[in-house]
């Protein structure tokens, strides 16, 4: 459930806001203070409470955590859940308000039919039971950017319920397995965002944006089955893929398209679960699996120390890398919900319940939603590891990395090297490029061809893996020139003169005899420092497997 | 328009000098505070568009030309709407409501917006901002000549009578012949009541035949746009006119057909309801009377008249008393004075400055009601009241279908307790003790969502007029309004004649030309 919080301790605000008259809104001053998105409620350093009613148990049991998440994702399309407004990130405040958004008197929701679907496939994707009949509901607080005081939402009866979400948690680099786990999807609800409230502390003042305001979200309730941030992580994370992969949602955390709140308890197996507390305002992936470790573990040595935890909401500290109380004043607001009464129950058909002649227009046929369901991430990880044997983990590592798997088949469909080696290279040298300059595969200054020109190079024994690297190296830079160009203008061929090479191995012996004992004396690494030592001789333009061949001839001569 | 407007009578005027004489009318009534805004501009330039368009021959049908009012809860672009409430004071809503759209594009001229209890929630139209509503009868010929012969009554002004709500001012205005019809919305009788006390027709159309997109609302799953005019036919023609799907209003329907009103010529095959938990102690022995009479007219025309009951009726109060505080609860919660509308000075703190702009916002009633909600809806309360009220609800509108589902066409019943009080009399009682007493015929109909309609029958001993009510089957308003029809043409309810009270106003006053104007072509 969407919980908003109203600020605590907001004396001196004041209000300078959207106007609302003559057909269109304005606004009427630009905010210069910070800006914060749907944080409510001022952080400030829980005071610890006072008990020590309980024993400390320390090292008497062992502690499981219990995680639930519930998920806003905003919707993807051209218009809000109930108005005709434009859903657009970052257009200038206040210029996608309709009436109905600024709520003003005598305006009715119409409901969007896009976002029924996009609800409609995301409950199919997740596995849910659709319901043919779901019902709205109005949810009422108080809250500047949410001007109707209520939020139009899905309390009773959501667009569908019971589904489950499967993930893989890595078992370790080395196996490259990954052990499939599974949260269960308590439902998936369809409801309206509210406006961003930005808050102006230097002048004291509250401006008003309300383009987000109405926009439909799907909030995705999972059940408490996780028990720790990284199995939170990932489940976000495959849930982001799914709704990419549906184009229900762009689910850009860092857009405020996926937001995340967590519900966190620690108690020990066999016994009640504990006290839980909510993590709100969880903006990345990887600071929900923090804010969730660091919960866990503050609720476990806050409960060893005798102390107890406490029904509250708390917002992750990012800089400080750990939670803190929002000390809501209203924490136990009552939010009054009532059946909203100017929308009919919203009903859904499937090939067997659709009234005959009914028009397609006004009707949604779960079935056809169905048939029409993109290759979810699941199933396209299945065909990477069929189609080209690679390892399961590097599937997901293809599929997390937002492009890759599009840049890797590329590259697959230029060249003639083995897909072992197009996804080595994809996911050790080319990522590790992208992640040391913290680039997306979108800025990355290396086609797919180029790598494919390079892939065939290597392949056709062109050029040794390490000139490859070289030539990598300098395709990074940016120069517009082609790896052929590259691998010409500094000579990085393979010496195919045998004659030649067997000369560079003859001086290498004749001018470390030492090492040749060592090689004689049956030092097996010995040999390698000769191939070293060829290799350099060659300027690293020799095969080192045709090198140790021809050592391993003339030592044995 | 018919009854209206018949052309080829004489009295030819064109839509300019009938605005002006309606302008003028306005003015002289004022004192009867009808209105909140009069948009004098506005009706004269649309008459002017209208007068272009008769010579050019291409007039826009019925409506075009002739004034219209309409009740302050609906929005209206470019207009001040302020549901008669200190919260709305100076807002102009950027749009029209849909029903207020359509009635222009019918070239319908808008003299104004009319006075209301605040935010429609009261049955005496006393409860606003901008005063009480006088109801024009107070003034009447018929009315003062019978007040004469009693020695008791004292002279002066001071014993005004009230017109009833919530939409008072519309009934006024039609009833002092300032327009020739109003919209007035209906939640629990707000049309029907004030079309009783003045004498008029009070249409309250079935749920979800004519949008509520821009009514302000009350109770949004009972509210209905009325249509308040002197006779059946007008109400029917402005029906036609309002009545179809709205993309803007989830909850309406679409019609097949348009609405046409025939005329009846025998009533021996319908069958009359009389519920016979609608004979209350209360009612006044006329009425009873008067009903009783009109049930005998049906009857005497070959009509059966059978009793039925509607068992659920006395929880109708109640019922409506949580469904309604609820809702309004929720609604009024957007009048936060942030968007639009009062704010108040107070920016200690953000509640700080929501609590003390309700406060100077909203009245008595209507904080009264926000309270009684919030606390049906509280979380523990849910299930024992609000569920418990819908519940409730769902049997009353099953009475209904019962009554129907037996064979009766259309129920008739009275429409109020008792004829218009005055003033004086009705604030003895506070809001919601009057509420809860002048809904008792009216409300059960809209939580049943049906279509039903005050029709004027008789004056009584004091010269003022009493109603009856004709409720019909769901989305059958075309065979409610033709029985209703039948009805006035038998009883011949008398003009309202308020000569003394605007005595220069000419011709177009004269009662018998009023009822049939017809605009020059």
């Amino acid at each position: 459930m969407a919980a908003p919080m109203l600020r605590w301790g907001c004396r001196g605000r004041r209000w300078a806001l959207a106007c609302v008259d003559g057909g269109s809104c304005h606004r009427r001053g630009a905010p210069t203070g910070s800006t914060s998105n749907r944080i409510r409620g001022q952080s400030s350093v829980a005071q610890q409470p006072l008990h020590t009613a309980q024993k400390p148990r320390k090292g008497e049991h062992k502690w499981a955590a219990v995680v639930g998440l519930e998920i806003h994702a905003q919707i993807s399309s051209n218009s809000k859940l109930f108005s005709g407004s434009q859903v657009r990130f970052s257009a200038p405040p206040n210029s996608l308000v309709s009436f109905f958004d600024a709520s003003l008197p005598g305006t009715l929701p119409v409901l969007n039919r896009r976002c029924v679907e996009a609800a409609v496939m995301t409950g199919l994707a997740l596995n849910c039971h659709i319901n043919k009949k779901s019902l709205f509901d109005r949810k009422h607080y108080f809250y500047a950017d949410l001007p109707a005081g209520y939020q139009i939402t899905q309390h009773r009866l959501p667009i569908a319920v019971n589904g489950s979400l499967t993930y893989g948690i890595s078992a370790g680099k080395e196996c490259g397995q990954v052990i499939p786990k599974m949260v269960r999807v308590k439902q998936i609800q369809l409801e309206q965002d509210s406006g961003k409230s930005l808050h102006d502390d230097l002048r004291s003042q509250t401006l008003i944006d309300l383009n987000r305001a109405g926009v439909g979200l799907l909030e995705v309730v999972l059940e408490p089955d996780l028990s720790c941030g990284e199995e939170a992580a990932t489940a976000v994370r495959e849930l982001q893929l799914i709704l990419q992969a549906l184009g229900t949602s762009q689910a850009n955390m860092a857009e405020g398209q996926l937001r995340v709140d967590a519900n966190i308890s620690v108690h020990h197996p066999g016994e009640p679960l504990g006290v839980r507390t909510e993590v709100k305002n969880l903006n990345s992936i990887r600071f929900l699996a923090k804010a969730i470790d660091y919960e866990i573990q503050r609720q476990i040595s806050e409960l060893e120390n005798g102390g107890e935890i406490l029904n509250e909401t708390r917002s992750f500290h990012e800089k400080l890398g750990c939670t803190v109380s929002m000390r809501d004043k209203e924490a136990k607001q009552d939010y009054r919900f009532m059946p909203e009464p100017n929308l009919p129950p919203l009903l859904l058909y499937d090939a067997t319940s659709l009234p005959t002649g009914a028009d397609p227009q006004q009707v949604i046929n779960i079935d056809q939603i169905r048939e029409t369901l993109p290759e979810l991430p699941s199933v396209t990880r299945e065909r990477l590891v069929q189609q080209y044997g690679m390892l399961p983990e590097h599937s997901f590592t293809l599929l997390n990395e937002v492009g890759l798997l599009e840049f890797f088949q590329n590259v697959m469909k230029e060249t003639r090297a083995e897909p072992k080696k197009v996804t080595s290279w994809v996911l050790n040298i080319f990522l590790g490029y992208l992640k040391q300059e913290n680039l997306a595969v979108s800025e990355s200054p290396v086609t797919p061809s180029a790598l494919a020109e390079l892939l065939d190079l290597l392949d056709s024994r062109t050029i040794s893996s390490s000139a490859a690297k070289q030539v990598f190296e300098e395709l990074w830079k940016r120069e517009g020139k082609t790896p052929g160009q590259i691998v010409s203008e500094k000579q990085l061929e393979l010496m195919q003169d045998r004659g030649a090479l067997e000369q560079f191995c003859y001086s290498v012996m004749k001018d470390h005899p030492q090492v040749v004992m060592d090689v004689k004396k049956g030092n097996p690494r010995a040999i390698n420092k000769l191939i070293g030592l060829v290799r350099k001789a060659t300027l690293n333009r020799a095969d080192p497997a045709v090198i140790k061949e021809i050592l391993e001839k003339q030592l044995s001569s | 328009m018919l009854g209206l407007i018949s052309p080829g009578q004489n009295g030819q005027i064109t839509p300019t000098e009938l605005c002006q004489k309606c302008l003028s009318l306005i003015k002289k009534t004022k004192f009867l505070n009808a209105y909140i805004t009069v948009s004098e501009e506005v009706a004269l330039k649309q008459a002017e568009e209208s007068e272009k368009r008769y010579k050019n021959g291409q007039s826009l049908g019925d409506l075009d030309g002739i004034p219209i009012a309409v009740k302050d809860n609906f929005s209206t672009s470019g207009i001040e709407t302020t549901c008669a409430s200190n919260m709305l004071k100076g807002y102009v809503p950027p749009y029209n409501a849909t029903v207020v759209q359509k009635l222009l594009d019918q070239g319908a001229l808008l003299m104004g917006k009319t006075n209301l209890d605040e935010f429609a929630m009261g049955s005496g139209s006393t409860d606003g901002v901008f005063g009480p509503v006088k109801n024009p009868w107070s003034y009447s010929k018929q009315y003062r000549e019978k007040r004469k012969q009693n020695p008791h009554s004292e002279s002066g002004d001071s014993d005004w009578l009230i017109t009833g709500g919530s939409s008072g001012g519309s009934a006024a205005a039609v009833s002092a012949f300032t327009c020739y019809a109003a919209l007035g919305s209906d939640t629990g009788g707000s049309t029907r009541n004030p079309a009783a006390h003045c004498g008029l027709v009070g249409f309250k159309p079935s749920y979800g035949l004519v949008s509520r997109h821009g009514l302000i609302p009350l109770v949004n799953s009972m509210d209905v746009p009325g249509i308040l005019t002197r006779y059946v036919d007008d109400a029917a023609i402005v029906l036609g006119v309002l009545a179809g799907h709205d993309p803007k209003d989830s909850t309406t329907v679409p019609i097949n057909k348009p609405l046409v009103l025939s005329s009846l010529e025998d009533v021996s095959k319908l069958c009359i309801g009389i519920p016979k938990e609608y004979l209350v102690p209360e009612l006044s022995s006329e009425i009873q009377c008067l009903w009783s009479r009109a049930a005998d007219l049906f009857e005497s025309e070959g009509a059966k008249v059978i009793e039925v009951s509607l068992p659920h009726t006395s929880y109708s109060i109640v019922c409506y008393h949580v469904l309604c505080t609820s809702e309004v609860a929720s609604n009024m919660a957007r009048f936060d004075g942030l968007q639009y509308g009062h704010r108040c000075d107070i920016d200690v703190s953000t509640e700080a400055m929501y609590a003390a702009t309700r406060r100077e916002g909203f009245n008595d009633v209507v904080r009264g009601r926000i309270l009684s909600g919030n606390f049906f809806l509280l979380k523990e309360n849910y299930e024992n009241y609000f569920v418990k009220a819908q519940k409730v609800r769902r049997l009353i509108a099953n009475d209904f279908v019962n009554a129907f589902n037996s064979g009766v066409d259309v129920l008739l019943t009275p429409t109020t307790l008792s004829e218009a009080v005055p003033y004086l009399e009705f604030i003895k009682e506070d809001n919601r003790t009057r509420s809860a007493q002048d809904d008792i015929f009216t409300q059960a109909v809209n939580m049943a969502g049906l279509p039903a309609v005050n029709i004027p029958i008789a004056l009584s001993n004091q010269g003022l007029p009493i109603g009856l009510q004709f409720i019909g089957r769901a989305f059958c308003d075309q065979q409610l309004l033709t029985v209703a029809k039948w009805f006035e043409k038998q009883v011949q309810f008398p003009v309202i004649q308020l000569q003394e009270l605007v005595d220069n106003c000419s011709a177009i006053l004269e009662n018998e030309k009023l009822a049939s104007v017809s605009l020059k072509q």
